[in-house]
């Protein structure tokens, strides 16, 4: 279970306007703007969910996703992940939880992805009779078979993406973080990612929140989506009820413009 | 305790033969920067070996005590940048935020950033330290016997301890200043440079700073002075041990930023 409660999250970020002259002012005075990337933020998720959490860029998306990981550490407010603090309890907590940064690798990117995996193995202490069988169970539904032993660097982004999902569930986690999954990758490498993480969901019952721009992503996947707008939740429902029969694009876009975020 | 030493130098092994897998990928770089870091550093010897042929002491140290000095503080350096030289890269996993991907691993972090990079090419300036400090060992004309072997290998630790130390400092500035700091170049490579003499030749204020605010001393100056038989009070042999407490703060200053760390963009 996740629960998150008022949790605020600021940043400091400096300003300053173009040209080399603004540049060389900056060296010495530095304005800087609040960012108030989440303000007040509250919702639960039960185990086993899937949800989809959906937003324009700079909403908020993200920093919740490393709130929740335990990356960032919240200015205020309360949040627990099966009993832990994230950012407190940080080794516990994230060896329960997966990790997909859709815009940046966790594999080493000279070597074959098997070397990556093994690694990871090490890291995480993935006792071996385990980690057999999730590669096993990995290679199979993702169609890794012919990718393990080629170097990262010669994979494509959908191949890769594919190898990146893996990575994230050899330690079988109970809660899998995506955050933007589907993003540049071509219909198919985007289809068979959804049937993936929807049969993970099925078979291992692992918690799933997803962030993406893609509302074909949220549509076959998530019953339940968050909509997050400035650092607020501005929705938080099941996606029938905020359907139209307009398609799912535009019931989102309206909704965007009803907030105006 | 033992057993999460033991696994976290089995991790360690791992990363190293990853980074050794990768390194192999570019092979004619490899052994290229390998053997242009031997020379840089080999140049330095022969500036101390020149010198010399002109002066034959400075300050009472002669020339094969100074071999030796420097010798020794030359292997604590490359000791400790073997290991901790990864914090090198380290400004740029802060900027472009990839230190997310260390934080959500349920290890030490330190490990992990030392683990992530790793410049092997620095094999180069460890051979060259250890034939460096074999000809000075062999040739500065000590008389060797159990405790001063033991003073060089508390001086070795301590050393390593005290240039751990530095780069780990280094590294956390980074959490807040997001770029790489020059100017700590002054205090790691600087007082290799600097550390071919002992510290007193640079005046008393250069030696009480040395003692009291970044150890540099406790591993080089007062255990030479046993070993060299300047001075034969005893404590001196474990003084190098001392400089350990360095530790203390810098790690201090790095859990500090770990809390302050920011991430980067989405």
């Amino acid at each position: 279970m996740i629960t998150m409660e008022h949790v605020c999250k600021s940043y400091k970020i400096a300003r300053r306007n173009a040209g080399f002259g603004e540049a060389f002012k900056a060296l010495f005075h530095r304005e800087y703007e609040v960012i108030h990337a989440l303000s007040d933020v509250s919702f639960t998720i039960r185990d086993g969910e899937m949800v989809g959490y959906i937003g324009p860029n700079g909403a908020g998306k993200s920093s919740t996703i490393k709130i929740l990981s335990g990356i960032l550490v919240p200015d205020s407010g309360t949040v627990t992940v099966d009993g832990r603090v994230p950012h407190k309890n940080r080794m516990e907590h994230v060896k329960e939880i997966g990790v997909v940064f859709g815009q940046r690798s966790q594999l080493w990117w000279d070597v074959p992805v098997i070397d990556s995996f093994e690694l990871l193995r090490d890291i995480y202490s993935i006792p071996r009779g385990i980690y057999h069988n999730n590669l096993e169970e990995l290679t199979e539904l993702l169609n890794l078979e012919k990718l393990l032993r080629s170097p990262v660097r010669q994979l494509s982004l959908g191949q890769r993406m594919r190898c990146e999902i893996a990575a994230s569930l050899l330690h079988s986690p109970k809660i899998l973080f995506l955050d933007e999954p589907t993003i540049g990758l071509d219909a198919v490498s985007k289809i068979a990612v959804r049937e993936f993480i929807r049969k993970q969901n099925e078979i291992h019952k692992t918690t799933v929140i997803l962030t993406t721009h893609d509302m074909q992503d949220i549509e076959a996947l998530s019953k339940r989506i968050i909509l997050i707008g400035k650092g607020k939740i501005l929705l938080d429902g099941r996606l029938e009820d905020i359907k139209s029969d307009e398609g799912i694009d535009e019931t989102v876009a309206e909704l965007y413009r009803a907030y105006d975020i | 305790m033992l057993l999460k030493m033991k696994e976290a130098v089995r991790l360690y092994g791992h990363y190293l033969s990853i980074n050794i897998k990768s390194a192999m990928q570019y092979k004619t770089s490899f052994f290229l920067t390998a053997l242009g870091q031997f020379f840089v550093s080999f140049n330095v010897f022969l500036g101390i070996y020149f010198m010399f042929r002109r002066f034959s002491s400075v300050e009472g140290f002669t020339y094969s005590e100074v071999l030796l000095c420097f010798s020794i503080v030359l292997l604590e350096f490359s000791l400790a940048e073997m290991f901790a030289r990864g914090f090198d890269l380290f400004p740029e996993m802060v900027r472009t935020g990839s230190f997310d991907q260390v934080l959500i691993r349920p290890r030490n972090e330190i490990l992990q950033v030392l683990g992530n990079k790793f410049e092997l090419t620095r094999i180069g300036r460890i051979l060259q330290a250890v034939v460096m400090f074999t000809y000075g060992v062999s040739h500065c004309k000590v008389e060797w016997n159990l405790i001063k072997i033991l003073t060089v290998i508390f001086m070795l630790i301590g050393g390593c301890a005290v240039f751990s130390g530095l780069f780990l400092i280094y590294a956390s500035l980074c959490f807040f200043t997001m770029e790489g700091l020059e100017f700590m170049n002054i205090l790691t490579d600087g007082a290799r440079e600097y550390g071919r003499y002992p510290v007193s030749i640079y005046g008393k204020k250069a030696l009480l700073l040395t003692t009291f605010l970044i150890p540099y001393a406790l591993v080089q100056y007062y255990p030479l002075l046993y070993l060299l038989e300047k001075d034969n009070r005893s404590f001196l042999v474990v003084v190098p041990l001392l400089a350990v407490w360095f530790l203390i703060p810098s790690y201090a200053l790095w859990r500090f930023g770990v809390r302050h760390y920011q991430s980067s963009g989405s």
